[in-house]
């Protein structure tokens, strides 16, 4: 069986249903940011395969460029995490709803 | 000389200014223990004893070294008074001043008021409105002061041995040269003005001397009232000084007078108004019905100040002023009867009370009211001569009187109540006959001074004749004989209770009695011996001797369109009068004689238990106190401010409480509008928006999976949208 590009495309798919359920659902701050992580992964899969299928290499740029800000939002992400566990000794983000109206 | 007689009531001012610097300096400094006194309220006669004690409770004493000081200065000043008096007279002449010469002195302008255009266009006013100080001396000012400074003077020598213990000395020879000093400014005056200055000095100076002892409540209280009551009558005074200038446009005497006589019909509308303004106040220093009250209490001062101020001089300035103003009474016929009413019912009204007093003074004093009326009287029916005639017997006759009765009290050691005396005639020699020559002289013996006033006043008025009402100069000549006879029976009721009949006083009085030093009773002879001659300078019938008539005929000027008529009675009719009033005066003296000296008061006392009622009125002064006390302190002072206060109460205050709740009221509508209106706007909208935006407020949940979730459902829907919808 060939693996052609909708193969991809529903793995893709498959990785940014399962991290965007994982930050609508999940409670674990954490584990958000990693859901998120997970649904940059999906979008970088995306372009790749078509930047093959297209044989264009921007998609591929793209996806480096999309790698190099996932660090750094990884890095924000975990920054915040700290952050949040000093002032509220939990990672419970429902409690962390000092905006609400 | 003539020049100098601004001098003469310089004096005795330089007088009362050394006595009084003297005496505020040099006094004694007061003694602390004794400067509250417990015993300030005593009855008079007690108290009277005090009279030639040391006063303990005087605040200051009269230093003993200055007592020299004062009598000489008291009595120098005035001595240099009389000096100048008679000097100015006699140096006019007294035949020119008779012919109408007159000295006018003007020292400086006293109130320059400048020039008044409106009024000056009127003919016979002045178009420069001033006032001078400018003192005048015509036959009428001669005469007063001529009687003024002599009886003042003698006062003075008087009071010397009156008032030797007494530790307020120099306070005393202060007042009474300040006394002086405005009587004769009041007499010397040449306008309306300076004489009523000298007229409120004479009321100051009886209020300060009537309160002499001012420790004592009683002689306080009497110099209050005397002081209050006259103020009624300056009030009236200077409202008529008011009409004069409305009307003339100056308040020299001169100018008025011949502007008034000149051209009478431009006046007479007006006079009589004033006329009765100035009579008011006439009546106040005068002490004429209903303004008497305050002379009998005047008696709590020392006996020298009743002679002199309560019965010689000061209380004649009210008639002094209307003869003064003769012109212009005479232009007011109708002021002229009031005048004589009141002064004929005064006269009776007065001797009535007499008859009953027990006090010597006071009897003395309602015989002064009395005699006033007499004058008052006179002047009423237009003799303004014979009025100015028994002032100047008066003064004599009553000053001995008064100083005669002070040597009895001092004899008696402040005793004063007749009842407590008796048999005197002995033992105080001098004083007797000189107190009975006076009396003989009152009573209008034949021959003596008050003979011939009264005399003249009695014939004036006999021949009288109301154009208002036709019956009245015959009534009032009934009046004022029938008062004749009244004077002459409390005169010799008098000096029977004084000096024949037993002694009814205590053994230790009796002993004490003595005949009172050179400096007392040097005076009375002098007094006594001018009661007898004083009345020759008006001797009627004989021609040629009615010389004060002659002398003051200036004084009466002729009015313009009116024929002098000389109204003397025929001789017979004038021989008959004064067989009638020596008569009734005889009848008096009988009655009094066998009364009271022979029967000892039985018969008078039978009369008063068979007419008790009546009794009690006259020893009461008829109530007339007690319906001042009632109507004017008791109801206008105490009820009227207590209706005035009610007034205040209820109606002038709604005015402040009403603003005051009218301000509630609005605050309270201001507040509610904004506390509802305006607060109510805001917080509306607010509580509007808020509970407007109570939904959307919902969506801000805080929880950022929620907003993610939103968006991942609305990207959602939009890229399905896109996709069907294509």
């Amino acid at each position: 069986m060939t693996i052609t590009l909708n193969h991809y495309l529903i793995v893709s798919f498959l990785l940014f249903s399962i991290g965007l359920l994982g930050v609508l659902v999940r409670r674990n701050f954490l584990t958000v940011l990693m859901s998120v992580e997970l649904m940059m992964n999906a979008v970088n899969l995306n372009l790749i395969a078509f930047s093959r299928r297209l044989s264009d290499l921007t998609g591929q740029v793209f996806s480096v460029f999309v790698i190099t800000i996932a660090a750094g939002e990884a890095a924000i992400g975990l920054a915040l995490t700290i952050s949040l566990f000093r002032q509220r000794k939990t990672l419970n983000i429902e409690e962390a709803d000092t905006m609400r109206g | 000389m003539r020049d100098l007689i601004w001098l003469i009531p310089l004096f005795p001012l330089a007088g009362f200014l050394v006595n009084g610097l003297v005496y505020l300096i040099g006094a004694c400094p007061p003694r602390r223990d004794l400067l509250h006194d417990p015993h300030g309220d005593q009855p008079a006669a007690e108290s009277a004893k005090d009279r030639g004690h040391p006063h303990a409770h005087m605040h200051a004493e009269t230093h003993p070294k200055f007592q020299k000081l004062h009598s000489l200065v008291g009595v120098g000043s005035v001595a240099l008074s009389v000096l100048f008096a008679f000097g100015a007279i006699f140096d006019i002449g007294l035949s020119k001043l008779a012919a109408g010469a007159s000295d006018i002195v003007t020292l400086y302008r006293w109130i320059p008021l400048g020039v008044n255009e409106s009024i000056g266009q009127v003919p016979g006013k002045a178009a420069e409105w001033f006032v001078d100080a400018a003192f005048r001396l015509d036959s009428l000012s001669a005469l007063m002061i001529a009687f003024v400074t002599f009886v003042g003077f003698l006062i003075h020598v008087y009071s010397i041995g009156y008032m030797g213990h007494d530790l307020g000395y120099g306070r005393y020879f202060a007042y009474l040269n300040l006394f002086m000093f405005s009587m004769l400014v009041l007499v010397l005056a040449s306008n309306f003005l300076l004489m009523f200055v000298g007229w409120e000095g004479v009321g100051l100076c009886s209020y300060l001397l009537i309160g002499y002892d001012y420790h004592k409540k009683f002689a306080a209280d009497a110099g209050k009232k005397a002081f209050v009551v006259n103020r009624i009558g300056d009030f009236g005074f200077i409202l008529g000084i008011f009409g004069v200038f409305a009307l003339f446009g100056t308040l020299d005497f001169g100018k008025v007078f011949s502007a008034a006589a000149a051209n009478p019909s431009a006046y007479v509308p007006y006079l009589t108004l004033v006329c009765l303004c100035l009579f008011v106040g006439a009546c106040g220093k005068s002490a004429q019905f209903p303004l008497h009250v305050w002379l009998p209490d005047a008696m709590a001062g020392p006996t020298p100040v009743s002679a002199l101020i309560h019965a010689a001089t000061m209380v004649t300035a009210g008639v002094y002023m209307v003869a003064r103003c003769n012109v212009l009474f005479r232009l007011a016929p109708d002021a002229m009867l009031v005048v004589a009413v009141i002064g004929g019912f005064t006269a009776l009204f007065s001797a009535t009370i007499g008859l009953a007093q027990n006090d010597i003074k006071k009897v003395l004093a309602y015989s002064t009211v009395s005699q006033l009326g007499y004058m008052f009287l006179a002047c009423g029916v237009g003799a303004f001569v014979a009025g100015m005639f028994h002032v100047t017997t008066h003064a004599f006759f009553k000053a001995c009187l008064f100083l005669g009765s002070g040597s009895v009290i001092h004899a008696l050691a402040g005793e004063q109540d007749l009842r407590k005396m008796g048999g005197l005639s002995f033992k105080i020699r001098t004083t007797y006959a000189t107190f009975l020559i006076a009396t003989f002289a009152i009573a209008g013996a034949p021959l003596l001074a008050g003979f011939f006033s009264k005399d003249a006043i009695l014939a004036a008025v006999f021949e009288s004749h109301f154009a208002q009402a036709p019956w009245l100069g015959k009534t009032l000549w009934a009046a004022a004989l029938f008062t004749a006879g009244l004077t002459a029976f409390y005169m010799f009721r008098l000096v029977s209770l004084t000096f024949w009949g037993p002694f009814r006083g205590t053994v230790e009085q009796e002993a004490e009695i003595h005949e009172s030093p050179r400096t007392m009773t040097v005076p009375l002879i002098i007094l006594a011996f001018l009661s007898i001659v004083g009345g020759y300078v008006g001797v009627p019938i004989v021609r040629g001797g009615d010389k004060i008539g002659e002398f003051l005929s200036p004084i009466l000027l002729p009015l313009a369109g009116q024929h002098v008529a000389h109204a003397h009675a025929e001789v017979a009719t004038e021989l008959l009068l004064m067989a009638i009033s020596v008569a009734a005066a005889t009848l008096g003296f009988l009655l009094a004689f066998f009364w009271y000296a022979r029967v000892n008061g039985k018969v008078p006392a039978r009369i008063a238990m068979a007419v008790p009622g009546i009794y009690r009125a006259v020893a009461n002064k008829y109530y007339v106190d007690e319906l001042y006390e009632a109507v004017f302190v008791e109801g206008l002072a105490k009820e009227g401010g207590r209706a005035l206060w009610d007034v205040d109460a209820r109606f002038v205050d709604l005015i402040p409480n009403g603003a005051a709740a009218v301000t509630r009221g609005l605050s309270w509508i201001a507040s509610a509008f904004d506390q509802y209106v305006v607060d109510g706007l805001v917080n509306g909208l607010a509580n509007t928006l808020q509970a407007g935006f109570q939904l959307f407020r919902r969506a801000q949940t805080g929880r950022v999976q929620n907003y993610a979730l939103v968006m991942g459902a609305g990207l959602f829907c939009v890229v399905m949208a896109y996709l069907l919808f294509r």
